[in-house]
């Protein structure tokens, strides 16, 4: 007793215990360990008060600059943006939170209901036909797209857009090796001239820098060649975008976290993967789905659960169990609470501040805009002073974006033999052919005050001469 | 909805039942909404792009989303409800202090550098070092973000080890025991591996024979549960290990039964070449109706070049940074390593939590915590005993798999007793796993059900099995007193419904 403070047996309870079982000593219930290899010296200290150890843990996050302590344009798949009071109250409830995978549904509807829910949302959002209940972030499903398309076409060669979130293509150039797939990435543009017998084209819009892609076009070309198209979406832009099922495409994944959930230094999150109806029977996951219950009540059920490990063992669709439902009903509550106008509201922020900033940083000598197109709520800044330089320089001035390095975004050839780094020929094609560039996020928390000190900081370290004194 | 009474049995108190909610969209109405956002701004979106599509997301104010979610919440039984004793999942309490300080690093994004997050890369250092101390490992990669996904990241491990040295080609083959949880021949066929499975022997450990005979110099690895599914230590474990390497082939330790090792064992001391955690078990970490977990993967030296990157690096000074030149500036070089499983450091807020669980801890109370399951899973077998099959007869460790065998024979099976339980107030324990035990049941009480809830659980489980002697038919009807009746999975899956269907639209069901 008193070791753990979690475990509620008194000696004279572990002496009941032990008698009743018919030993003395627990010792001799572990027979079975070999004699040297029991009782281990650990070497982790002793144990903490909850007083100290929230005061030891305080003291380390005091270490870290936290996005909300200054001006912040960190953001890709994974963004900062505001969370309603109502978002944690409710979906951290401990009977959701402490709850599991709902294995008895008669004492789990409200996990069930909430999943089902969430696929609902989802499915309108993205206004694709089938959602599953999640994966464990927006790679891994990218990931699981693709070996989604491989099972449904009985092709191996995965083709995807170099401007793909880097590290998105390395989960999948991670995954790949396991089943031996010919990943290949090409630009964008070149993406619909590559689809001959490939299982499928990956395609992110808006893309890793921002900008703007004629998915439709992707899609199409696909289609001719017997291929799927994947598309890697933000649940913000669909907001004002077409979505994905708008365009023909037939697997649509991505990151769920921008939808109320905390970036947590990258998890836990939310992997989003929605696909056709006739597709669903090789979709990995679970699946929440509506059914009556012996009184002819409506109820809900995880269902589909042949394509399932559980079940299927070796033959499953994916070895997932363990997902992210709390992520799930997380999203859930916070798209309920936006509602469609909440939500647009919330990503037209994101736009127009981003264009707005974009033309500001612009019009500074030596500074670019770096996107081909149109973007969305994030942009791609050049400067004279090489991304990298730039963005540790704005570090020392308490502002944080993200640097880009030509390296991510350069095309790979992975045979399903050898996998292969990144080639050093740089290409780049969202944004124009260059050097190393920054990545400026907007969201509906970036304010006036956050643009005029990054257009500020940009002038005197370029120095271009503009300050916001002088505007 | 009407609220229905249940009355509790043997106890004869009335509660109610929770009502039933309709769902989220049933509840809106066009035109209300809260005003969590608000936004004058126009967005300039060329309009070949713009959403034509209609957006028919419900409308509600945010007092109805309120009621909403707390009524959903009143219909599930959770860990901070009562006793969960689902085998293989270790529902034991979740602290709440550890959520209180995962918030202290939730405002931090993945992609800022190690300058300003000095903080996170301590942090996942000095859990990276006590994972490997409590395994008895050499080192640890953070990033996967559940069990399974670590095993399938050992296994590609596995594979770029054997391909360093040149037998990639050759071995094809994984082995796992007829036992195994489904993740481990799923993770394996997802990694291109052929699955051969080989049996376990009468006192429920792998059949050393077989394994023998199915090991060869096609074989790339082995994968063991330790405890297994039964519930029991592999009692030749340490020759089961050198014969799988006497085959030139790994062993991967799948550590979600580690509760019952916690101070007791360290699978790095046992031949075990790699162990995943499954942190949201052993390390108290919720698990969120389904998820979120996250899986490290902890391995030996010999595996550590092939572990995903990036790296921790430690300087002298204590600073912290990635093992990347210059930052991300220069490509990473990724040497042997197998690649990226997610970036950085894989579900960071969930290991926050189980940091905080092993400071909480320390030495002594994680071996108390190992031994306590163990007692405690011992003890609630003891008092099942006289009512309930077993099939694997000697002591096991911090969970155990009886057979409702017997019962089916008098009419009502294990699904009939995990449904009757339902009624008395407790969650099921896991049913028909693992697949070798008839009418199996698998239950894991944890460290933290006092005796008397154990005395209660038994007593509930007693009950059932005289019910089942004399009225067979009334377990086969339960649930009676649960928000629902027992639901229809057959229908549910020949005719899916996966969305609401918005009224007056074609192509939804
Ligand atoms: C024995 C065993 N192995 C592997 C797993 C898979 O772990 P996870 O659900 O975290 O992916 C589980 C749990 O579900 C398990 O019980």
């Amino acid at each position: 007793m008193g070791n753990n403070p979690y475990s509620p047996h008194t000696e004279a309870d572990r002496a009941a215990m032990l008698e009743r079982v018919g030993v003395r000593d627990i010792d001799e219930l572990l027979g079975a360990i070999p004699n040297d290899a029991r009782h281990p010296k650990l070497g982790i200290g002793p144990g903490l008060s909850e007083l100290e150890v929230q005061a030891h843990l305080e003291r380390i996050a005091k270490l870290n600059t936290t996005a909300g302590s200054g001006p912040f344009f960190i953001g890709g798949s994974i963004q900062r943006r505001y969370i309603p009071a109502a978002v944690p109250v409710l979906a951290l409830r401990g009977e959701f939170l402490t709850a599991y995978t709902p294995y008895q549904p008669e004492v789990s509807q409200g996990t069930l209901q909430a999943t089902f829910e969430y696929q609902s949302l989802m499915a309108e959002l993205l206004a694709m036909e089938v959602v599953n209940s999640s994966m464990y972030d927006g790679s891994s499903a990218t990931a699981e797209a693709a070996f989604m398309a491989v099972r449904v076409t009985g092709r191996h060669k995965v083709i995807v857009a170099t401007e793909v979130d880097f590290t998105y293509r390395r989960t999948l150039r991670t995954y790949g090796r396991g089943p031996e797939l010919e990943i290949i990435e090409v630009p964008t543009a070149k993406l619909a001239s590559s689809a001959e017998g490939a299982a499928c084209l990956i395609v992110q819009h808006p893309d890793a820098f921002g900008s703007l892609v004629d998915v439709r076009q992707i899609a199409d070309a696909a289609h001719a060649a017997g291929a799927l198209c994947v598309q890697v979406t933000e649940p913000h832009a669909n907001a004002l975008l077409e979505p994905p099922g708008a365009l023909g495409v037939d697997i649509a994944v991505g990151e769920g976290q921008p939808l109320g959930i905390t970036m947590s230094y990258g998890g836990p999150h939310l992997g989003i993967f929605a696909c056709r109806e006739s597709l669903v029977r090789q979709m990995p996951g679970r699946i929440a789905g509506q059914t009556l219950d012996a009184n002819g009540t409506r109820g809900f059920v995880n269902t589909l659960q042949t394509r399932e490990q559980h079940i299927r063992r070796e033959k499953a669709t994916s070895n997932i169990c363990t997902n992210e439902a709390l992520a799930a009903i997380t999203a859930a509550v916070y798209l309920s609470l936006l509602g469609p106008e909440g939500l647009r509201a919330a990503a037209r922020a994101g736009v127009a501040r981003a264009h707005k900033l974009a033309n500001r940083l612009a019009a500074l000598p030596g500074c670019a805009i770096a996107n081909d197109g149109p973007f969305f709520d994030r942009f791609t800044l050049r400067t004279e002073m090489g991304g990298w330089d730039l963005r540790n320089a704005l570090i020392a001035l308490g502002i944080q974006v993200e640097a880009t390095a030509s390296h991510y975004y350069a095309g790979a050839k992975q045979t399903g033999k050898e996998p292969a780094q990144a080639n050093a020929k740089p290409y780049v094609g969202g944004r124009r052919e260059g050097r190393d560039d920054v990545i400026v996020q907007c969201t509906e928390l970036t304010t006036e005050a956050d643009a005029d000190a990054l257009v500020d900081a940009v002038a005197q370290l370029t120095r271009s001469g503009e300050t916001v004194a002088a505007r | 909805m009407s609220v229905r009474t249940q009355t509790i049995p043997d106890v004869g108190a009335k509660t109610p039942v929770p009502a039933l909610e309709p769902l989220l969209f049933e509840l809106a109405r066009p035109g209300r909404s809260g005003r969590h956002v608000v936004s004058h701004d126009a967005a300039d979106i060329p309009a070949a792009f713009q959403r034509k599509a209609p957006l028919r997301l419900p409308e509600l104010t945010e007092p109805q989303v309120v009621r909403h979610y707390t009524h959903l919440a009143q219909l599930n039984y959770s860990v901070d409800t009562g006793m969960y004793p689902l085998g293989s999942c270790t529902m034991k309490y979740n602290p709440k202090v550890n959520d209180r300080v995962a918030s202290l690093f939730a405002d931090l994004h993945p992609r800022q550098s190690y300058r300003t997050t000095q903080g996170v890369l301590a942090l996942a250092y000095e859990i990276e070092q006590m994972l490997a101390k409590i395994t008895g490992m050499d080192f640890v990669s953070l990033q996967p973000q559940a069990g399974a996904q670590s095993e399938f990241t050992a296994l590609l491990v596995f594979k770029a080890y054997h391909a360093k040295r040149g037998e990639a080609a050759t071995r094809r083959r994984i082995i796992v025991p007829d036992s195994a949880h489904g993740t481990n021949p799923a993770s394996a066929a997802m990694c291109g591996y052929q699955v051969t499975t080989v049996k376990s022997d009468a006192r429920g450990n792998v059949d050393l024979d077989a394994l023998r005979s199915a090991l060869g110099p096609d074989v790339a690895g082995f994968m063991l549960t330790n405890p297994n599914t039964l519930g029991l230590f592999e009692e030749r474990v340490r020759d089961v290990c050198d014969a799988v390497h006497a085959a030139g082939a790994l062993v991967y330790g799948d550590g979600a039964n580690m509760n019952a090792l916690l101070g007791v064992a360290r699978p790095g001391d046992l031949g075990f070449d790699c162990v995943h955690i499954n942190v949201h078990k052993t390390f108290s970490t919720p698990h969120g109706a389904g998820g979120p977990g996250a899986g490290p993967l902890c391995v030996k030296a010999h595996l550590r070049p092939f572990l995903p990157k990036p790296w921790i690096v430690r300087e002298a000074d204590g600073s912290y940074h990635y093992d990347t030149a210059r930052e991300d500036r220069e490509p990473a070089g990724l040497g042997d390593s197998i690649g990226t499983i997610k970036q950085r450091l894989g579900n960071f807020g969930v290991l926050v939590r189980a940091y905080t669980y092993m400071k909480t801890l320390g030495e002594e109370g994680m071996v108390e915590t190992g031994r306590d399951a163990i007692l405690a899973a011992n003890y609630l077998l003891a008092l099942l005993r006289p009512a309930y099959d077993l099939a694997y007869d000697r002591p096991p460790m911090h969970e155990f798999v009886i057979s409702a065998a017997k019962q089916k024979k008098q009419g009502a099976s294990a699904l009939d007793v995990s449904k009757a339980l339902l009624d008395e107030g407790f969650h099921s324990p896991t049913v028909y796993f693992p697949l070798i035990v008839p009418e199996a049941m698998m239950i894991e009480p944890t460290e933290t059900e006092p005796r008397e809830t154990l005395d209660a659980f038994a007593a509930a489980m007693l009950r059932i099995a005289e019910r089942v002697k004399t009225d067979p038919a009334a377990v086969r009807d339960a649930p009676r007193f649960t928000p629902l009746r027992r639901l229809d999975e057959v229908t549910a899956a020949r005719k899916p419904v996966l969305r609401y269907a918005v009224p007056g639209v074609a192509g939804a069901e």
